[in-house]
């Protein structure tokens, strides 16, 4: 593989892989550096997987103008993309006349933004609409062009169609410096290894201050700001229709009460600044905060029905915008930093907008063989009785069950393998194999089974997720 | 589609037994057992420990060779299975939907068995703060990668609950070379057999750390440790008695749920509180023809009892898939658990089928010299002086046919339990 790139992007998250893929519409050797071994491994999987309509960022910034354009080309692209995307609508619930102004103030907002549909609805509606709610609801903020997505799995797809169409992603690349050779940037990696680029962008997440400062460029400082969540098993008839919001404070959009385009319900995030960037941990404290709040809105939920907890860390700059433009000083050196919420419904937009500023600087032509297409890997769990036979004949591995709870056949891992995964996780976030209510308790062997077939390594070698979190320690005696 | 008598769901203990006794029981012995596994006898195949068929066999046999003894009969009998075979569908009318690598299959059954077993529950499922690492194992995962695979899953553990299960781990880890840190139990009490503290715990020095709750685990890629703390009669954590234990693995043993996600697909009332079907004391679900048995049904703690249950629940079934107009129009007495009582099965007794049968059922909490009643219509049938009665452990009671005799079928059975 050449080391030579005309443009270079750190961090393979959802924004990082948004502007890869944009990046490959255009003649240009483009590739992505990644710490760890698999797309998504940050705020990109462990985030709300909300398509915000747009009404809640200040008119005028940066977060207000991606918010609305991500969402008026998000359909189209996971449309391309194979991912799932519903617009299931979202309603910001108020409990007095304070937040009933709120929900005032965030309608003018979402207008002056160029949100459309927006309108506040009364109690009466909102319960015929949302039996599940609280009656001391007295009003809803309703806007219908809200809608929920897979945060990884949307990543996941921009990874795969990048690498189609002649992108390079490279992992297990943990970049420790940065130095200028000429026209190009020598970013090297922990290891030794090293690549050159003409252009770079940061797009580290909660690490891109880090890498800013590397390159020299303009000292922002970013703030990791946790959020605890719960996921609660498939429930037979979904309690919420539409994502649920409370009315929003200085410290975000607040607990929200979510159906997710799998089916399971989503409840959370907390938010809470925190010392360490890669403290992922739950919190007992953050866990209570969290369902208390919940249960304020939908008293209805039920702590039997939890199958997992997480957090994520949101990437809160401290200049209060999102930080997307070109150093002043420091030529071909893009930061595309303090991507918080709404990151994820932005991603799209933002991806296009550095693609065409890239292509303009370096005068890139366009690329012809640009596919925009990706296919999702087929899903037992989606398909007819009759495509499912269909489909064992064709491939036999097909009709063999690894995950129970999800319903998922040895050719989708067999077939996420062929497509990247490494890990466990990475297994699990395109095929969902231990995601569900019994959590890998079934499938956590079988699918280490198909790994090490695959990829040809004993068991001992296969990870959690990279570096160190392997599963098995020794091997203690021969089949 | 193929036809059965009766087809079993799922090839345990349950599974096993249920098919031998229907296929003894039938004129036409078309029966069929469904097994998701590469191999018949289910989990019983990693439990490498002694300890099964005490009271059914009179003799201590691992669980592989307490499997061994209803596979060879189901061999030999010519029952017919399928390996690698998922169900994934069954329909009130007991069609049933299954997959492998040869197809999709659509067999009709006039009786089902259903003996799917049961899951462990999760770390996330009794939310479990702090990270989220490799190094985490349910006992059943251990188990597999340690005495099927081969595999040492770590060096240093703790041990999250203390039944029967977490105790026997505790031990089988410490023979494989895994220093067991301690067990942690959140009750003030073991839910496992006395025998299992002395041998898996007592005699390896691995210390029982009752009331008291991992609070926290640590750890970015492997676990590094946790943090544990003393709770009250509450179970609440008690503030400054957190503690922290280095350590590369936890496992979790921290309960079993029925698994009834099939059983829900066909329409079938669950109990709440056992998490299995509502059945009769024909093991016949609220579906006709359809029965359920072994931990699908309550999670036991007894291979042997298993056996018992999906015996009668065989035998039923394969009596329905003969004469199912003997299942038609049928009156119940509702057998109620009342003070003391977590549950009961059977839940109900079939009115059509008044023949002894054993009622189960487990306590709420730990009592000490108490007296576990049967009563109807205001009048105790049985009573029962118990020295100790535990959670964990389930009790029988035998319903003879005296007893029978003495109903009053206008009102309940209740079971309940008064101290003395």
């Amino acid at each position: 593989m050449s080391r030579i790139y005309d443009v270079a992007v750190i961090g393979a998250g959802v924004v990082g892989m948004s502007i890869l893929r944009e990046l490959t519409r255009y003649r240009l050797k483009v590739c992505c550096l990644e710490r760890m071994e698999d797309v998504a491994e940050g705020a990109s999987k462990a985030n709300s997987g909300i398509v915000h309509a747009g009404y809640d960022p200040i008119e005028g910034t940066k977060k207000a103008r991606f918010n609305v354009e991500g969402n008026n080309i998000f359909a189209d692209v996971c449309n391309e993309l194979d991912v799932e995307y519903k617009m299931i609508g979202s309603l910001v619930v108020a409990f007095d006349d304070h937040e009933i102004n709120v929900l005032e103030e965030l309608l003018q907002r979402g207008k002056r933004n160029g949100v459309k549909g927006l309108e506040i609805k009364g109690q009466e509606w909102v319960f015929a609409n949302e039996p599940n709610l609280s009656r001391n609801i007295k009003a809803a903020l309703f806007a219908p062009y809200s809608g929920i997505t897979n945060p990884y799995k949307l990543t996941i797809a921009l990874f795969e169609n990048a690498i189609q169409n002649g992108a390079d992603v490279i992992f297990d690349f943990e970049v420790c410096k940065i130095e200028k050779d000429g026209n190009y940037f020598v970013v090297h990696s922990a290891d030794g290894r090293f690549v050159k680029s003409r252009l770079l962008i940061n797009c580290a997440g909660v690490h891109a201050d880090e890498i800013s400062k590397m390159a020299g460029s303009k000292l922002f400082k970013i703030y990791p700001r946790r959020g605890q969540y719960y996921i609660l098993d498939k429930p037979e008839k979904m309690p919420v229709a539409r994502v649920i919001f409370q009315v929003p404070t200085e410290k975000g959009k607040g607990i929200l009460v979510t159906p997710t385009v799998d089916g399971n319900v989503l409840v959370g995030p907390n938010s809470e600044y925190i010392d360490s960037k890669d403290d992922t941990a739950t919190t007992q404290e953050g866990l209570d905060e969290v369902f208390e709040k919940a249960r304020r809105v939908m008293p209805s939920l039920s702590k039997r029905d939890v199958i997992t907890i997480f957090s994520g860390i949101r990437a809160t700059p401290d200049t209060h915008d999102f930080i997307i433009e070109e150093d002043e000083n420091i030529k071909n050196f893009i930061n595309v930093a303090g991507i918080e919420s709404p990151g994820l419904t932005s991603s799209v937009a933002i991806g296009r907008y550095i693609a065409e500023l890239v292509s303009d600087k370096l005068n890139a032509k366009i690329n012809l063989n640009f596919n925009p297409y990706r296919e999702d890997i087929k899903r037992f769990s989606e398909l007819s009785d009759g495509e499912r036979e269909k489909m064992i004949k064709l491939y036999p591995s097909f009709g063999n069950i690894v995950c129970r709870c999800e319903l998922v056949s040895e050719y989708e891992i067999v077939e996420a393998i062929r497509r990247g995964a490494r890990t466990i996780d990475s297994v699990k976030r395109r095929t969902r194999a231990g995601m569900g209510r019994c959590q890998g308790g079934f499938c956590l062997p079988r699918v280490m089974d198909i790994l090490s077939r695959e990829l040809k390594i004993d068991k001992t070698h296969i990870t959690k997720f990279g570096k160190n979190s392997y599963i098995l320690t020794e091997k203690r005696w021969e089949d | 589609m193929e036809k059965y008598k009766v087809v079993v769901i799922g090839s345990g203990p349950a599974g096993l037994a249920a098919a031998l006794e229907s296929f003894k029981n039938l004129d036409d012995k078309k029966v069929l057992i469904i097994e998701r596994d590469k191999f018949l006898g289910g989990i019983l195949n990693q439990c490498i420990h002694p300890g099964f068929g005490l009271h059914y066999f009179k003799e201590e046999l691992t669980g592989p060779e307490y499997a061994h003894r209803f596979i060879e009969q189901v061999i030999e009998s010519q029952i017919e299975y399928l390996t690698e075979t998922h169900v994934i569908d069954i329909t009130p009318e007991k069609e049933i939907v299954a997959v492998n690598k040869k197809g999709l299959k659509r067999i009709k059954a006039d009786s089902i068995v259903l003996a799917m077993g049961c899951r462990e529950r999760t770390r996330g499922a009794i939310i479990t703060p702090g990270t989220r690492p490799a190094g985490i194992f349910t006992a059943g995962q251990a188990q597999r990668f340690i005495n099927i695979e081969g595999y040492r899953i770590g060096k240093k553990a703790i041990i999250v609950g203390s039944g029967d299960i977490g105790l026997i781990m505790a031990r089988r880890l410490t023979l494989e070379g895994i220093e067991v840190k301690a067990v942690v139990e959140i009750m003030p009490y073991s839910t496992g057999l006395r025998r299992n503290i002395v041998q898996c715990l007592d005699d390896f020095g691995i210390p029982l750390l009752l009331s008291h709750k991992l609070v926290k685990i640590h750890g970015r890629y492997r676990v590094e440790g946790v943090t544990i703390a003393k709770v009250d009669f509450k179970l609440k954590e008690i503030p400054s008695t957190e503690r922290f234990i280095e350590c590369d693995t936890v496992l979790f043993s921290v309960g079993l749920i029925p698994e009834n996600e099939l059983s829900k697909k066909a329409g079938i009332v669950l109990d709440m509180r056992t998490g299995g079907p509502v059945v009769d004391n024909t093991f016949s679900t609220s579906q006709k023809g359809i029965f359920a048995c072994g931990n699908v049904l309550h999670v036991h703690d007894l291979v042997d009892n298993v056996t018992l249950e999906a015996q009668t629940a065989g035998r039923y079934a394969a009596m329905y898939s003969q004469y199912p107009e003997l299942f038609e129009n049928n009156i119940y007495i509702n057998i109620v658990a009342k003070e003391g009582i977590k549950y009961v099965v059977p839940q109900k007794l079939n009115k059509t089928f008044v023949q002894p049968f054993v009622l189960r059922f487990r306590v709420d909490n730990f009592y000490k010299d108490a007296v576990v009643t049967i009563s109807n219509a205001g009048k105790v049938l049985i009573k029962i002086k118990k020295s100790i009665l535990t959670p964990g452990e389930m009790e029988s009671i035998e319903i003879s046919q005296k007893i029978l005799s003495q109903l009053d079928f206008s009102n309940d059975i209740v079971v309940s339990l008064q101290n003395i």
